[in-house]
């Protein structure tokens, strides 16, 4: 190539720069106005006694976080939230595992069975949360006759403060499993057929013996990946306890967003509301943080 | 060489596996059967045999004509057709610019940038909605569509899964045009973009599945029933006079979920190479 003076190129390196400037900047807007500035508001009115509407406000310092910990119905909601996750990650993953291991097999199926598992999550939440209130309804509900013609008790699933939670984490399994059995499925893709190969002249045998020693751990990575991206997802859960339950029977399936939520638009109280909410992020940013390192090794591998 | 494998263990073993996932799929299915035989049937048939086929075709019309008429349907369909698309078009119209920008152009600030885009990947939207509710509503612009899309039209998941998409474009091709006169904007936009083309209609399913779906945003600054998204719309039907009246309501249901599942079920190739791509929501 021939040499370009000094000055031509800085110059034309300069025009990049602007012209790459230029077209980030809408984007570059947009993120200090809908999430830097936000995130620095939330932040300061976490300090704060501001309810909205109200003309007098002061800094109560920490005060909102302390109300936290003396708050019985913070503490539920933080402890409902983490049964959710530990009833529907476990089952939508464990689920997921088998279906992507059932389905990997399949060859002329395969599509149809991922569209089909993939449906509830792509269905609109309250549609079929009208469904499952009359599935899973103490009296008229098909599932109580179907219990009481196998011999088992009536189970008020929704109404019932022991069984709504769960009931709920059971949903949310049922709309995650989708999602955990592509990414498996995607995940068992990367696993090389020739190790199988090898393990078989080994003369190791199919199944369990198998799946324990040889695709389980090369699968180690995606199960970790698929666990944080599942429990990002089972945090955020709300509408389902807004469809199914709004928290109740006597606050049992209040969980932190939807604690959030009562406190900053029903009752109006953002500075508290503001505490809550970092609690939150906190927590989801963990998770998130966790899941680039991840799929970054996922996606250079 | 290995020797066959015996066809019989084999055979078996699929019909196990197809006895399994055709059960479970079963039971994934089972409340959109529901969902279908209800809007079918009479209301006196419903309680009775909850899974008993229909025997009159022309009751599912006259449930779908009852719940045009219950609640006003077919303005929470428009509602959601402006919201997704208009949103559609926006974040992408803001992403595409500044993916390409990260992907391909040296500036000032741009590692920042990009580093800032894969922490706003960390925020749960809820937490920066809490202000952006206060600014709205002390605006006085909450109950349009401003609210319902304004909030979301910097989508930093787009910004990240084009930038990939981007990175991989040859800069030869981009040097080349650059010499041949095209501008920068033509370059993206008639070179760079369409070779993403699948990469963007993943996200595309996303974004209309997100937002059409989304209860969240539109329960907290929509009060009107003429401003209602589909999913608010439905809640409203439930919770009003007709809400026991199962037959309507299923009827409602099915034009609501109907449209995104048709979405996914065109695009679910596009949709599921996006969410292994990166697996972020």
């Amino acid at each position: 190539m021939t040499a370009i003076s000094p000055t031509l190129r800085r110059r034309s390196e300069q025009a990049e720069a602007l012209r790459g400037f230029a077209l980030a900047a809408p984007a570059i807007l947009l993120l200090a106005l809908l999430v830097v500035a936000p995130l620095l508001v939330v932040f300061g009115l976490s300090f704060t006694d501001y309810s909205l509407g109200a003309r007098h406000w002061a800094f109560t310092g920490l005060g909102n976080y302390a109300r936290i910990l003396g708050d019985p119905r913070a503490l539920g909601a933080v402890g409902h939230t983490l049964v959710y996750v530990l009833v529907a990650v476990p089952l939508s993953v464990l689920l997921g595992l088998m279906l992507a291991l059932l389905i990997q097999e399949r060859v002329r199926l395969r599509r149809a069975y991922e569209v089909v598992f993939f449906l509830p999550a792509t269905s609109t939440f309250i549609a079929m949360a009208i469904v499952w209130q009359f599935l899973l309804h103490g009296r008229i509900g098909p599932i109580n006759a179907w219990l009481a013609w196998l011999g088992v008790g009536r189970i008020d699933f929704l109404t019932d403060p022991a069984t709504a939670l769960p009931t709920l984490a059971a949903i949310g399994a049922w709309q995650l499993v989708g999602q955990t059995t592509v990414l498996f499925l995607a995940g068992l893709a990367g696993v090389p057929a020739d190790i199988h190969d090898a393990a078989a002249l080994d003369g190791m045998g199919r199944g369990w013996d198998r799946f324990l020693r040889v695709t389980l751990p090369l699968l180690g990575p995606t199960v970790l990946f698929v666990v944080v991206t599942t429990t990002i997802t089972a945090f955020q859960a709300f509408d389902s306890i807004a469809a199914l339950t709004r928290g109740g029977p006597a606050g049992s399936t209040e969980t932190l967003l939807y604690k959030i939520y009562l406190e900053a638009y029903q009752y109006t109280a953002m500075g508290y509301a503001a505490a809550l909410s970092i609690l939150f992020l906190a927590a989801i940013a963990l998770f998130s943080l966790v899941q680039i390192v991840l799929a970054d090794k996922r996606i250079h591998y | 060489m290995m020797a066959p494998a015996n066809p019989l263990p084999r055979l078996t073993r699929s019909i196990g596996a197809n006895a399994v996932l055709l059960g479970l799929a079963g039971l994934v299915l089972l409340p959109y059967a529901w969902m279908a035989l209800t809007a079918m049937r009479a209301p006196s048939e419903i309680f009775s045999d909850p899974f008993g086929l229909p025997h009159d075709p022309g009751i599912l019309v006259d449930n779908i004509r009852r719940a045009f008429a219950a609640v006003p349907m077919a303005r929470f369909l428009l509602n959601g057709l402006v919201v997704t698309a208009g949103l559609l078009m926006l974040q992408l119209a803001v992403a595409v610019p500044c993916a390409y920008a990260l992907a391909k152009l040296r500036f000032a600030g741009k590692s920042a940038l990009f580093a800032l885009i894969v922490a706003a990947l960390c925020v749960p939207i809820q937490v920066p909605m809490l202000p952006i509710y206060i600014v709205l509503a002390s605006l006085k612009a909450l109950d349009s569509y401003f609210a319902l899309i304004f909030p979301f039209v910097l989508s930093p998941f787009a910004i990240f899964l084009l930038r990939q998409q981007f990175r991989a474009f040859p800069d030869e091709i981009i040097q080349a045009a650059r010499l041949d006169g095209f501008s920068e904007v033509e370059i993206m936009l008639r070179l760079v973009v369409p070779s993403a083309r699948p990469a963007i209609a993943a996200f595309a399913v996303f974004s209309i599945t997100a937002h059409w779906n989304d209860l969240y945003w539109p329960l907290i600054v929509v009060s009107s029933e003429t401003m209602a998204t589909p999913p608010l719309g439905l809640m409203f039907f439930r919770d009003g006079d007709l809400g026991t009246d199962y037959g309507p309501l299923m009827a409602g249901a099915i034009l609501i979920v109907a449209p995104v599942m048709l979405v996914f079920l065109l695009a679910q190739r596009q949709f599921i190479r996006g969410l292994t791509m990166t697996g972020l929501r």
